[in-house]
């Protein structure tokens, strides 16, 4: 098992290695020019030398790309552009926010998605499996971008029952321990602050939990129908066990491995969506952070967070696989 | 694996499976909104009532009435003839940024499937790295590279999907390339590319047509996506994610902006997913059982 673990964290380091060159090369030979950018148009000549020189950007690229990965190795990613903190700072300050977002996200696609698809699986071909399915399928097709919106548009501006962005309202905020307010509030243990970070919290976690809910929905659905047929199941059955015990320790349990993956496969659809949706709701996330880095190609920082986000996506990756083990005694034992 | 049971993995075309697959309710509800959308791409200067890009500043903000279907946006733009015409920008994106996923992936995937060794360890890893990122994250970062704008934004889209075909096609290879067709072809001293190109390819037509279709929803989302963020479709071309965006400032006052464009993208991936899901169900025998 340990060997497995390091191989994998060896693979880490391979993806990472990847995902640097990809970026630093991405960013660096195709047309544009950071100095430039950073001038603005009317800089001479003379300035824009010395600026590409104090960058580093005069040298040939493979040498460019070489320095960093070595400066990486060592911890540093550079300096933001725009910012002037390490890049690696602006990515840390920002992850929690997305963090937030994201695992509440999770939690909610989680806890709905699986009992839907449990029900919708134990009622195959009936009236209320073909309504959740339905609704699974619009939830897919749904645009977050538009359903943020449109969410906004109900309960921010027409009913006016939640905040309409920002992580919390002008003026109140948590002492910074996390950097997650809902957290941070907890840790301040001050209601008002729960309050109103769990309100701004609402809106930008349902919008983000459609999709990977309906897709849970679906898969536990579609697993559940594959485990009913199976034969541990007839006898369990035959041996005059309860419907529900049947469905939880026999059924449900042999279907949660495809579950896990597809809930840990969410994280990559969580992160895209999380730089449309901190968009909309004005949050300060590593998405938005990525977004307005691109933007401005402050790409020191759009390395460090490809970087981080890459592998967080990794991690998490290995995480899913060795739940399997926790889940099936089999893989445990081989 | 042997040459039987290589045979068995590639899925069978029987004459017939397109009316089998249609027979479903929802096969036939997905495949009518995608039809209406192909029209309406090719019938948008018939229908609409207006220019798309024809200001008018007295209609300016007007909401959906009888002269504005879905009303009008802050310089006086027909909403429903901007709609209307965002379809050719979203269906556009699908066939190139989707062909090119296509085109590059199968290449990829035939190649390291079919080379195995020390080619399919290269392809792999860089379609793992490629994996290593979430979907919009690359495309933005290609699209930042290439510079923002619909092309570039479909050429973003198209390289981040590139890496599921080739994963699919590669699989399709090793499942059959020592099948007894392929083997007969080699005897027969046919090349290395003719047997990829007329032998493997036709047979993984199939499961390539099943993903194009579940892909070219979350196509049509991405590059929306794309254009929301400002780095796709640029002003004043009426793509529903550039549409979307402009509706986002004016949502609190003029809410028929942000929510046409929108609606007219969720019933278009909803067309696609429902024919994708069709096709799916219809060709894994897994899901058919």
């Amino acid at each position: 098992m340990t060997r497995y673990v390091i191989g994998r964290l060896g693979q880490l380091v391979l993806v990472l290695i990847g995902v640097s060159v990809i970026v630093f090369f991405t960013m660096h030979v195709l047309p544009g020019d950071v100095a430039t950018l950073l001038l603005g148009e009317r800089a001479t000549a003379e300035q824009l030398v010395s600026l590409r020189h104090q960058l580093g950007l005069d040298q040939p690229v493979v040498v460019q790309y070489a320095d960093f990965a070595l400066e990486a190795a060592r911890g540093d990613l550079g300096t933001s552009l725009r910012s002037n903190h390490t890049a690696l700072a602006d990515v840390w300050t920002a992850f929690p926010v997305t963090l937030q977002l994201a695992l509440s996200a999770l939690l909610l696609a989680t806890l709905i998605g699986v009992p839907i698809g449990v029900v919708a699986g134990t009622r195959a071909g009936g009236m209320l499996d073909n309504v959740l399915m339905t609704a699974t399928l619009f939830g897919v097709s749904m645009p977050i971008f538009w359903l943020g919106l449109m969410l906004l548009l109900l309960f921010g501006a027409g009913l006016g029952w939640l905040p309409i962005g920002g992580l919390m309202p002008v003026g109140l905020d948590a002492p910074r321990v996390t950097g997650m307010t809902v957290i941070d509030s907890l840790i301040a243990g001050r209601a008002d602050l729960i309050a109103a970070s769990l309100r701004h919290l609402t809106l930008p976690a349902v919008t983000l939990a459609t999709i990977p809910l309906a897709m849970i929905a679906r898969v536990t659905r579609s697993e559940m129908l594959a485990t009913a047929t199976l034969d541990h199941v007839r006898t369990a059955r035959a041996k005059g066990m309860t419907e529900r015990r049947v469905i939880l320790r026999h059924i449900l349990r042999n279907a949660l491995i495809p579950i896990v993956t597809v809930i840990g496969l969410q994280l990559g659809l969580l992160l895209s969506g999380a730089v449309l949706t901190e968009t909309i709701f004005s949050l300060p996330g590593l998405g938005r952070l990525m977004v307005d880095s691109i933007l401005s190609r402050d790409y020191p920082v759009v390395q460090a967070g490809a970087l981080f986000i890459a592998g967080v996506f990794v991690l998490v990756n290995l995480l899913v696989d060795l739940s399997y083990g926790l889940l099936d005694p089999r893989i445990r034992r081989s | 694996m042997s040459a039987a049971e290589a045979q068995a993995a590639v899925p069978v075309r029987k004459p017939g499976d397109l009316r089998r697959v249609l027979r479903r309710v929802s096969a036939k509800v997905g495949l009518l909104i995608t039809v209406i959308f192909l029209l309406l791409t090719v019938a948008a200067p018939l229908v609409a009532p207006y220019d798309p890009y024809d200001q008018d500043l007295s209609s300016a903000l007007s909401e959906p009435s009888a002269q504005h279907w879905m009303g009008a946006d802050q310089y006086g733009r027909d909403m429903f003839s901007r709609v209307l015409y965002g379809t050719r920008t979203a269906l556009l994106a699908v066939v190139v940024a989707d062909g090119l996923a296509l085109v590059l992936g199968c290449a990829a995937g035939l190649v390291a499937g079919f080379f195995g060794g020390r080619t399919d360890a290269v392809i792999m890893r860089l379609v793992d790295v490629v994996l290593a990122f979430p979907y919009l994250l690359l495309a933005l970062i290609i699209v930042a590279a290439l510079g923002p704008g619909l092309t570039n934004s479909m050429i973003a889209i198209g390289i981040v999907y590139t890496p599921q075909y080739a994963r699919l096609i590669r699989g399709q290879v090793l499942a059959i390339r020592h099948a007894d067709f392929v083997r007969a072809a080699r005897a027969l001293g046919a090349s290395r590319v003719r047997i990829m190109l007329r032998h493997v390819l036709p047979n993984s037509i199939t499961p390539i047509l099943v993903m194009a279709t579940l892909q070219a929803g979350s196509v049509v989302v991405e590059t929306a996506g794309l254009s929301f963020l400002g780095l796709g479709a640029q002003p004043p071309s009426p793509d529903w994610g550039a549409l979307l965006a402009d509706g986002q400032s004016y949502f609190l006052t003029a809410w028929w902006i942000a929510t046409f464009p929108g609606l007219a993208i969720f019933l278009v991936v909803l067309g696609f997913n429902l024919l994708g899901d069709a096709f799916r169900d219809h060709f894994d025998p897994r899901r058919a059982s």
